[in-house]
């Protein structure tokens, strides 16, 4: 069977005869990936995947972005996804390549990012027999995927292959793997036309919510005396006009509202009734709000223990609604009053109606009495730090980024530490899809390839990897891959020369035995740029980070940038594990009259 | 969560698709929920539906969140709660070999009388009874045997199903429909 058919001409527009035609396993794949609208896939060769590899080669629509490591395939493919609403797409071979993948893997599913994750297997007859590069992917993957499938026929392959977009971006997004024997991207392939009623049969969540619910909410958000909105990654997840009904909901009561880590940017963090980040490093502010409201408004969070610290002393007297998409985020963690399953953006849109329909006015005079309340809590100034001498501390690192940035409209991506916690202080994000950190799994290594993928996603746009100096060596070859494609990623480098985060637990629970945290035997940040065709620039004093940022922004490239800062600084406010949110520390004068307690010590 | 634990018996329809059973098990493995007993077998073949049996243990909160869980699962159908969703029939069965060539012979015959176990295979120094019914009944019929002689079981695990004249879980292709 010749094939002529390079798929560079096809698109959703292509004849019926085209369709029917007979296709290899490997063709068919790439005309199912052109029909989900793929044009970018992230990934990395081997044996078992070359007939996809052949037929991308011949193949003009769709880019392929060859990484490093096959987990920063998955990373940039996140943050492709969670800078552009689509689904990511990662292309890896069999038993390597394949478990590579898989804390990218975990990593998508514990933050709900959209993917689909091909890898290729061992032919089907030799399945079982610990074959050259074998392993058995769909098992090793099951943990750490939303769904994942072995296609053992040619016949199976376009409805799975169909099936595993819709299943990756309905509902509560997730991470899709695709395992693809060999022989199967050789097979002949009758590729037939997508109906969508039989792709979407089997899996069909939930997003309309009961309204009766919704309307209960209302009348429950109306009668607030201490309200709080409080809102996670759901409603960056259920697209930007969710956002804006978030900002509607907002202004039109006037209530406080606090994001968690991943929701930030549904609300401008100028917005007057923002309250900042919550949770462990989250504002005094937003996490007193938290524990002294009386009606809570969770949208689209899940009441991670990051947020709640000790359940049993989580906001005590609240009456709590949650709005989830899925139904399993409800009563997990905190036991809650109303539970309304469905999309936040429509979720908000309805609860809107309600509201107007039942002529809703604030209580001002209680609401005035709690902002008094709020302010209060305010004046603290718990993000206050003091950069004064030479040193830069990092907080001022970041502040000053975001000062230099905020009319750009930059992405930020994170490694994962202090600076992580910083980032989410400091830079203060306008809008939803712009800020991506690891957030459910706290994955070092995750920054620097996410911002390739945010950056492939958005080729004009100013992305900056704001990164420890530990986290950044984790994925650090993927230099090559910004030098390859020309992606101007800025990796800003905040460099304590510690696992700063690491350092920060060992001294405030293990009495400051700062075992093998340090960061020791750096390379030379600017030489290892300049190896890998970066442009390296370097700050060590406060008196160059302006011109260093400058520099870093103007330079039509890539760039590393070594930002020397203080070494032991410490991230605060801080709730300890196991505490309350009224148990707060503010900084490191708490330290003493607040310890971790013995329970506590247990948590992670 | 101070609350008690409670024993749930939830009925899941899935399709009989390779890797099923181990993403139901490793649901629960990997979460940390109780299986006391798991049962299953394909009860539609026409369309490769499967019900699956699973007894398990925990706090009302708990028990939700498996529910939730398991019906989270791409090829899980539905999930049903008998123990809370009204009456329902729990059924057993139980293969029992009681090995003896003594006196305990005819005391065992009895007691398998008593019980209603059918004998499947006698030979003069062994039995093998088949016994149905509840889990409890299963199991004080098998203690009984253990005090007679040397016993070897296979138990099939709960299998269960609501009572009355609601189909809450039906199997979607009849033979004819298929035939048409
Ligand atoms: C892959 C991985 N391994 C280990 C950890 C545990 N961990 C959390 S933060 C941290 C230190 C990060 O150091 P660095 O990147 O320099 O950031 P800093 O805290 O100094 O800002 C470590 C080791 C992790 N989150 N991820
Ligand atoms: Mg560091």
């Amino acid at each position: 069977m010749a094939n002529t058919n390079s798929g560079a001409t096809t698109k959703a527009g292509m004849d019926k005869a085209d369709q029917d035609a007979a296709l290899t396993g490997a063709e068919a794949i790439l005309k199912v990936l052109e029909e989900e609208g793929v044009d970018t896939i992230f990934g990395y060769p081997g044996g078992a995947v070359l007939p996809i590899y052949d037929a991308l080669f011949q193949n003009n629509s769709i880019r392929h972005v060859l990484v490093r490591h096959e987990q920063a395939a998955v990373h940039a493919a996140e943050g492709y996804a969670r800078s552009t609403g689509k689904t990511g797409v990662v292309l890896v071979t069999s038993g390597p390549g394949a478990t590579n993948a898989v804390t990218g893997l975990t990593d998508a599913l514990m933050d709900s990012i959209p993917l689909v994750c091909l890898s290729g297997q061992v032919p089907t007859h030799l399945i079982g027999n610990d074959a050259f590069q074998e392993a058995d992917t769909t098992g090793i993957t099951r943990p750490c995927t939303k769904h994942n499938y072995l296609v053992k026929s040619g016949d199976d392959l376009c409805h799975v292959m169909r099936e595993a977009f819709h299943v990756a971006a309905s509902g509560r997004p997730g991470p899709v793997v695709v395992d693809l024997p060999k022989d199967v991207q050789l097979a002949d392939v009758t590729m037939e036309e997508k109906k969508p009623e039989v792709v979407t049969a089997r899996y069909q969540p939930i997003t309309e919510p009961d309204r009766a619910s919704v309307r209960k909410a209302a009348e429950l958000i109306a009668g607030a005396k201490r309200p709080v909105i409080y809102g996670g990654g759901g409603i960056i997840n259920a697209g930007p006009a969710a956002s804006d009904k978030l900002r509607e909901l907002v202004s039109m009561t006037g209530y406080p509202t606090t994001l968690t880590l991943m929701g930030l940017g549904a609300l401008p963090a100028t917005d007057p009734n923002f309250l900042g980040m919550l949770g462990m490093h989250g504002t005094y502010e937003a996490n007193l709000t938290m524990y002294h409201c009386d009606v809570m408004l969770n949208i689209g969070a899940r009441f991670d223990d990051r947020v709640t610290g000790r359940t049993n002393a989580f906001s005590p007297g609240s009456t709590k609604i949650h709005i989830d998409i899925d139904p399993s985020s409800i009563n997990k963690n905190i036991q809650v009053d109303l539970p309304i399953i469905g999309d936040a953006g429509r979720v908000m849109e309805l609860l809107i109606e309600e509201l107007k329909a039942m002529k809703f006015k604030p209580d001002s005079a209680a609401l005035g009495e709690w902002w008094g309340q709020i302010n209060s809590w305010k004046a603290i100034n718990c993000l206050g730090f003091d950069q004064s001498g030479e040193i830069i501390k990092p907080q001022y690192a970041i502040h000053r980024l975001w000062e230099k940035t905020q009319n750009i409209d930059a992405y930020v991506t994170t490694e994962v530490g202090q600076h992580q916690m910083w980032a989410a202080q400091y830079y203060r994000f306008e809008n939803p899809n712009r800020w991506m950190t690891s957030g459910g799994l706290g994955t070092m290594g995750y920054g620097l390839p996410a911002a390739m993928g945010v950056q492939i996603g958005n080729p004009e746009k100013l992305v900056i990897d704001i990164a420890g100096e530990a986290s950044f060596m984790m994925n650090m070859q993927e230099m090559s891959t910004l030098k390859q494609y020309r992606l101007p990623v800025k990796i800003f480098i905040i460099n304590n020369e510690w696992m700063g985060m690491v350092r920060q637990w060992q001294e405030l629970n293990h009495g400051s035995r700062y075992s093998e945290s340090y960061s020791d035997s750096l390379p030379d940040f600017m030489k290892l740029a300049e190896s890998f065709g970066l442009k390296g620039v370097c700050a060590e004093s406060v008196d160059d980070l302006d011109g260093v940022i400058d520099e870093m922004i103007a330079y039509d490239g890539p760039v590393l940038a070594d930002i020397r800062v203080a070494k032991e600084e410490n991230c605060f406010p801080m709730i300890p594990s196991g505490a309350a949110h009224n148990e707060i520390l503010l900084g490191p004068q708490d330290k003493a009259a607040n310890a971790t307690s013995e329970e506590g010590l247990a948590l992670v | 969560m101070n609350e008690l634990e409670k024993r749930h018996t939830i009925s899941v329809l899935v399709d009989n698709e390779p890797g099923v059973l181990a993403r139901v098990i490793g649901l629960f493995s990997g979460r940390g929920y109780n299986i006391e007993s798991l049962t299953v077998s394909e009860i539609d073949p026409l369309s490769q539906v499967s019900r699956i049996s699973i007894v398990t243990r925990g706090t009302p909160m708990v028990i939700e969140q498996i529910k939730a869980q398991l019906a989270r699962i791409v090829p899980v159908h539905g999930v049903k709660d008998l123990t809370s969703d009204g009456a329902h029939i729990e059924r057993e069965l139980a293969l029992v070999k009681m090995v003896n060539s003594g006196e305990e012979r005819i005391e065992a015959l009895r007691i398998a009388n008593t019980f209603r176990a059918r004998t499947l295979d006698s030979t003069l120094t062994s039995f093998v009874f088949e016994i149905t019914g509840s889990s409890s009944k299963v199991q004080a019929f098998v203690d009984l045997m253990s005090s007679l002689g040397e016993v070897e079981v296979s138990r099939t695990g709960v299998s269960a199903i609501s009572r009355g004249a609601v189909a809450d879980m039906p199997i979607t292709t009849t033979r004819d429909a298929a035939a048409s």
